[in-house]
């Protein structure tokens, strides 16, 4: 059982541009029965965030190839993509 | 899951692990890597020699903000002075808001700026009239076409304006394996042979060019942006979804998902094809207008404004070029961009190519070359 959690997601590079030009989002994501990981961080911003175009963001469980995912400044390939968010509330993750 | 610590100063956490090597290095690091390996790529192939007064094409796009910044720092090194050259093709609602970045990019490095803009260059014609033009033709990606062969050219006077020795472009990697996969899908043989030379020696009355970054992946431009706090300009050409590279595009994505180092592979694959014989195209000549290379009687600048200015905007493109003879001008054709009436009228000697695969008797006139038709050439961003 995940308890929420708040997360700065930035976009930049022109993929603010499917985010109504915003770049920098602070979100809070909610309860849920599993771990939040980066998979379910995706569909969640794709549900909760994303404007237009899906298909310039998302392709099948990732990211349409192309666009760099970082995680605290570090790029998610060195890291294991499927990383797991499970700090609470009172620590934010960039 | 930690990151692995930077395996070159061991100190910092890793960002991102290089496609080729797979090395993992931390942010700075990686941006000392990267201008080291920029300079190499210009040190080792003589691109800037010292003294080189270098036009930059400056889009405000990522990869020429990204060649303006490293070029920049490493200037005092090479001993070269920088000119920042914008063109303005007069796309509404997409230039003009790039140009806005390019000029305070030109500020804050304290670079002079001069843009050239198609309208004062060829006519009147604006992107947006070309693509109005072409709108009824049945082939949509053609504004594509004419404005890669238009920008060259306006890249070279305005280079020419500013007395430059050199002009330098953004192209990354992914660009150049773009340009590849886009010459064998068209069965272009003549420019698969000609796309691996790392710049043009400047035949004729071209300037040399060259592009640094080209053995830098798109994703490590990006990257360098992004740990160097560099601002651009993002947006996509209003034309750019009609564009045929975007096919090209997407392939090269998914394959390099497969394999990372395929795109660097792929330019380098092509730097080594040879040509048989008889698919060599013959040497080119000069332009009967302009005097600017040409490898027919009118070079693809000429012949393109032509075709817009008989209302025939497709006969310059594709199978419908050969038949184009070279007629005096009509009246109202644009002023001749490169007019030179002393410019020679013999054929290209070519003795300053400095590499042998694309001596002119290959057809070499380099694709950086003004009147070579590189067609749909990726606004450089």
């Amino acid at each position: 059982m995940a308890s929420p959690l708040c997360v700065k997601v930035e976009f930049g590079g022109g993929a603010e541009l499917l985010f109504d030009g915003v770049k920098k989002h602070q979100v809070t994501l909610p309860e849920q029965e599993g771990p939040w990981d980066i998979r379910n961080l995706l569909v969640w911003i794709k549900k909760n965030l994303l404007k237009e175009r899906p298909e310039l963001f998302i392709q099948g469980e990732s990211v349409r190839p192309g666009i760099l995912v970082l995680i605290n400044d570090a790029d998610w390939e060195l890291l294991n993509s499927h990383l797991y968010l499970s700090l609470p509330c009172s620590n934010t993750w960039q | 899951m930690p990151a692995p610590t930077c395996s070159s100063c061991h100190a910092a956490r890793a960002a991102l692990r290089r496609p080729r090597s797979g090395q993992a290095l931390c942010g700075s690091c990686f941006c000392a890597a990267f201008e080291a390996e920029v300079l190499h790529t210009v040190i080792a192939g003589r691109l800037l020699p010292s003294g080189a007064v270098v036009a930059v094409g400056a889009s405000g796009g990522k990869d020429s903000t990204v060649l303006a910044h490293v070029l920049r720092e490493l200037a005092p090194r090479l001993g070269i002075t920088l000119h920042l050259v914008a063109v303005d093709e007069g796309i509404g609602g997409y230039r003009d808001a790039a140009l806005e970045a390019v000029s305070s990019q030109a500020a804050r490095w304290e670079l002079p700026l001069t843009i050239v803009a198609y309208a004062d260059l060829f006519g009147g014609w604006t992107m947006d009239a070309v693509a109005r033009s072409t709108a009824g033709s049945g082939r949509s990606r053609s504004c594509c076409t004419f404005c890669g062969v238009l920008r060259r050219r306006a890249l070279e006077e305005g280079a020419r304006l500013v007395g430059a020795t050199h002009i330098v472009t953004g192209h990354n990697a992914d660009d150049m394996a773009e340009t590849v996969l886009m010459n064998f899908l068209r069965g272009d043989a003549g420019r698969l042979a000609r796309g691996g030379v790392l710049g043009s020696a400047g035949e004729g009355c071209a300037l040399p060019r060259c592009r640094p970054l080209q053995f830098a992946s798109q994703k490590e431009v990006v990257l360098y942006a992004h740990f160097r706090r560099l601002r651009y300009f993002s947006e996509e050409c209003v034309y750019a979804p009609e564009a045929f590279r975007g096919h090209a595009r997407d392939l090269l994505k998914r394959l390099e998902a497969a394999r990372p180092s395929a795109v660097l592979d792929l330019v380098h694959s092509a730097e080594r094809l040879a040509l048989a014989p008889a698919a060599r195209p013959p040497p080119p000549g000069t332009c009967t207008r302009c005097g600017a290379l040409a490898s027919h009687a009118l070079c693809q600048a000429c012949a393109l404004l032509d075709g817009l200015n008989r209302g025939l905007p497709r006969l310059a493109i594709g199978k419908g070029r050969r038949m184009l003879q070279a007629e005096p001008p009509l009246p109202g054709n644009p002023s001749q961009a490169t007019s030179d009436p002393a410019a020679p009228q013999e054929s290209c000697s070519c003795e300053q190519s400095r590499d042998g695969a694309t001596l002119c008797r290959e057809g070499g006139d380099r694709a950086g070359a003004t009147c070579d038709l590189q067609s749909d050439v990726s606004p450089s961003e």
